[in-house]
């Protein structure tokens, strides 16, 4: 089982089980999870992005080769932005960024945001996309984050046929009501999740929405119960070979590893 | 105070023998390790996994803790009849293996209901308990801006219909806490029936009539002998389990939130396991993410048992007997 959306260290505004590298990486196997890609917490608000991503990568390395893929964070609204890129592609090998848009203040039709796109593009970077972290209505009052709007996507990713980009964390609280979002399911590179997804069946709607292919497992784990999205797996009712596609085959397809 | 000791101390108690039955040195931790050494009441025939329980098997296991969920609605199921939606939502039922589900509305009456709108909303109800009953438990909806529909309501379908409790979502202007609730709370004490409240508390801004988990404690201080069920927990539930706290008609009712980690940690640690409930919040939610909640919790399995059936067997044990109903 590859699970595409797991995040290490400390979220900001509480302590949660598995947020010690370490302890994630034991509860993961235990669950069965084989590979899993992690994001950082750090890269939510912290402003030494190159520091963030040299401990995730030192986090993964630590625990073995291929179990932890770190996915380096890049704001592209800080200072020097794409030597943040380049350490995570040449230094660190990491094979894919995640985007924060919405912590980082941007939105999807920035210019800043294209520029990077285009440049994960040309790198052949995998680029995942948190939608959202939390429920806007259990922030706290003093940091309330709106989740990003996946609209734009639409068109630079027509303009952009081989940047590959997944959406994390769409669903109940949003990334599907965008006017936009029934061009996105279309397109046959954006891969989406469904940590956040909800409703009876969901996982089955969207595996017939956008294809068994472009589906992949994630968590939020430690944020979210892992179980959560593991359960909605088992939910759906999908066949043998879809259920297996999801757990495992489309990320180590989209991946290569 | 003392009563939440006396719950703690059984807790503990009970904790113990299960660990002692099960021969297991620790049953805290992720429930598909609980899995690998099965509770004193299963059979041989639960699912053994040295890493998780694989999908195949997921059924037997979630069987294994006889699920009842405490939070339900039909509007959104398919069909064209709550009839209908009944066995759309029982075939995902079955497949969660989801024994019974306390359903708190059939159909939508909109944002504010009158006493007509009260009717029709409840009339799906009693149809869709008709339709299910072994499967099904229902409350009447209420609103309490119509106090005499309410009483009517709960004559209408409680004392002389198959439901067993009342359901209420907004408030007056003046929440859950104000005098006008008090004749409508009475008279479901004197039905033995039970109370489900929806609470909220938003950062983004509340709705009219939207009451947190502070109302429902002030409501159920007053109200004693009577069970209400807060539900969502205030879905800030850092915020909402600590105004819970020292209530013991009040239970923590887990529904309708994302599966954050950490809920019900600190439920049970608040108010100990005998006061939390498993709740879906389906269709809107999935049952899924919410039996998530007590399966992914770092608690005892003898917990999990409780929070999601045993408490709520109990719970109901009194409204069934003055039904009749088997148990």
């Amino acid at each position: 089982m590859i699970d595409t959306n797991v995040d290490l260290f400390q979220w900001p505004f509480r302590r949660i089980e598995g947020d010690d590298p370490a302890s994630l990486v034991a509860n993961l196997r235990k669950k069965g999870v084989t590979q899993a890609w992690a994001g950082s917490f750090e890269g939510l608000l912290y402003r030494d992005m190159a520091g963030v991503n040299a401990r995730l990568a030192a986090a993964a390395r630590q625990h073995g080769p291929n179990f932890l893929i770190p996915f380096g964070s890049i704001n592209p609204k800080l200072p020097d932005w794409q030597e943040d890129v380049r350490r995570c592609v040449e230094v660190h090998k990491m094979p894919g960024i995640r985007l924060h848009p919405n912590y980082h203040g941007y939105t999807l039709d920035d210019p800043a945001a294209g520029e990077l796109l285009a440049l994960a593009g040309s790198k052949n970077l995998l680029v995942q996309i948190a939608i959202s972290m939390e429920d806007i209505r259990t922030q706290s009052p003093l940091m309330i984050i709106h989740p990003v709007d996946p609209g734009p996507l639409s068109d630079i990713v027509k303009s952009a046929p081989n940047l590959r980009i997944e959406l994390l964390n769409a669903g109940y609280h949003g990334g599907v009501n965008t006017q936009h979002i029934e061009d996105i399911k279309k397109l046959d590179n954006i891969y989406f999740d469904f940590a956040c997804l909800e409703s009876v069946g969901g996982v089955s709607r969207l595996v017939d929405q956008i294809s068994p292919k472009r589906v992949l497992f994630g968590s939020h784990y430690p944020f979210f119960y892992f179980e959560s999205s593991y359960l909605k797996v088992y939910e759906a009712r999908l066949p043998a070979d879809q259920t297996q596609a999801i757990l495992e085959s489309n990320a180590r397809a989209l991946l290569g590893r | 105070m003392k009563n939440r000791q006396v719950t703690r101390r059984k807790f503990m108690q009970r904790t113990t023998a299960g660990l002692a039955m099960a021969g297991a040195a620790s049953r805290a931790g992720s429930a598909f390790e609980a899995a690998q050494s099965p509770h004193p009441s299963q059979s041989a025939s639960v699912p053994t996994s040295a890493h998780g329980v694989p999908i195949a098997e997921v059924g037997t296991w979630l069987k294994s803790y006889r699920i009842w969920d405490v939070h339900t609605h039909l509007n959104r199921f398919a069909g064209a009849t709550t009839e209908e939606k009944v066995d759309d939502c029982l075939r995902w039922a079955d497949h969660m293996r989801v024994e019974r589900m306390l359903l708190l509305t059939a159909a939508s009456g909109g944002r504010d209901p009158d006493a007509e709108g009260l009717r029709k909303m409840n009339d799906e109800c009693v149809k869709a308990v008709k339709r299910a009953p072994d499967r099904f438990f229902g409350c009447a909806f209420m609103n309490p801006d119509y106090g005499q529909a309410c009483l009517d309501e709960m004559n209408r379908c409680v004392r002389d219909g198959p439901l067993v409790g009342i359901k209420f979502e907004f408030d007056t202007i003046r929440l859950a806490s104000s005098p006008e609730m008090d004749p409508i709370i009475s008279r479901i004490g004197e039905l033995h029936g039970v109370v489900m409240h929806h609470t909220f508390i938003q950062t983004t801004g509340s709705f009219r009539g939207e009451s947190s988990p502070k109302e429902m404690a002030i409501l159920a201080r007053r109200h004693p002998s009577v069970t209400i069920f807060c539900g969502h927990t205030g879905g800030t539930w850092e915020l909402g389990i600590r105004q819970m706290r020292g209530v013991p008609n009040l239970y923590s009712d887990l529904s309708g939130s994302d599966s954050v980690s950490g809920f019900t940690e600190m439920a049970v640690r608040e108010l100990g396991p005998e006061q939390v409930l498993y709740g879906s919040d389906i269709w809107g939610r999935s049952f899924a993410s919410q039996i998530s909640k007590v399966l992914g919790a770092n608690i005892p399995d003898s917990a999990r048992h409780l929070i999601l059936g045993g408490n709520m067997r109990r719970l109901m044990e009194p409204v069934m007997k003055a039904r009749g109903m088997k148990i």
